[in-house]
């Protein structure tokens, strides 16, 4: 008798293998912390390998960051920002239960991460014009550089490559949400799949924060 | 709920701070430190990185074993970086070693 009065006090968003939906919210996160720690390290390989060819190569390196698009790249790295902030309110939106704002904030996220990717495709097309695309088309005007500087394109290409992949996911994960947030599929007792995507695109914000200093700013004076 | 709702003003501010920070690196990117470009970079995007994580990502109010699971994954990827560098970095230190 007892049992059954304790299972009809539980909230609805709560499954029967947890104890409350403090520890159901806890596994989830650390679940998810445990995928980006994945994550990490990850990236953190491409990122050794990077240092490891910056320093062994130095002089190509300085010569090669002379075309990077430091506009482009800051003006990506202000959008990411912003796109990071309005995650941060969908999140807290979805806390409080309120659904129009959620779905509002979560289309605005997706559109800047589309602003994102299209100011990478223009980069990528002006990389495309100037043959610096690793692979047969491959000139350098430098000659003494050419075979070093293509490996470090290599990784240029290789490590945004990479992280414009995580933003095409995430742009997949923030349309599912929109369309189950429109289903109303979230309350405020239960929102788990916004807060984790969240997570997801602040981490791949993170990895932008490192690669545009490492990538477009180091080794652009002289 | 060990979840409270953050003012939307603390997401304001630190979205100020990750702006102010971007246009800081971008500045000091154009100046001749030398060396000090790298440290001064690389100290601007590790200040961003932990605003980003303490509270866009909320692990300043998370458990101590989310804290955990969040400082594991960036000491291994800190093992990761400590012995292939050394590695590298220290190749023909020792006699009839030859740089790779």
């Amino acid at each position: 008798m007892a049992e059954s009065d304790v299972a009809l006090q539980r909230p609805s968003e709560l499954r029967h293998h947890f104890d409350d939906v403090v520890q159901q919210r806890e596994a989830s996160t650390l679940g998810m912390w445990a995928f980006l720690a994945t994550e990490v390290l990850f990236f953190g390989g491409m990122f050794c390998a990077y240092t490891i060819y910056r320093s062994a190569y130095h002089g190509a390196f300085e010569s090669t960051s002379q075309f990077m698009n430091v506009t482009i790249g800051g003006i990506n790295t202000g959008v990411l920002i912003c796109s990071s902030l309005t995650m941060a309110l969908a999140v807290r939106a979805a806390q409080l239960g309120q659904k129009k704002p959620l779905i509002w904030l979560l289309i605005l996220t997706l559109v800047l991460g589309g602003v994102f990717l299209g100011l990478k495709g223009v980069e990528y097309h002006e990389k495309y014009v100037e043959h610096h695309v690793p692979g047969p088309g491959f000139r350098y005007a430098e000659a003494q550089y050419a075979h070093q500087a293509e490996l470090l394109f290599f990784l240029y290409f290789a490590m945004t490559g990479l992280h414009a992949l995580h933003m095409i996911v995430g742009a997949g994960l923030i349309t599912t949400l929109i369309v189950m947030a429109a289903r109303n599929r979230f309350s405020a007792g239960w929102y788990t799949p916004v807060d984790m995507i969240g997570l997801y695109w602040h981490f791949v914000d993170i990895v932008w924060i490192f690669l545009f200093p490492l990538l477009y700013l180091i080794g652009h004076t002289k | 709920m060990s979840h409270p709702v953050v003012p939307i003003k603390v997401y304001v501010a630190v979205f100020l701070a990750l702006i102010t920070l971007t246009v800081t690196t971008v500045g000091v990117s154009k100046l001749e430190l030398g060396e000090f470009n790298f440290v001064a970079a690389m100290t601007i995007a590790v200040v961003k990185a932990m605003l980003v994580v303490l509270f866009f990502m909320h692990v300043k109010q998370a458990s101590t074993m989310t804290k955990l699971f969040v400082v594991a994954g960036f000491f291994w990827m800190a093992i990761l970086f400590v012995f292939t560098l050394s590695d590298y970095f220290s190749r023909g230190w020792l006699p009839g070693g030859k740089w790779w």
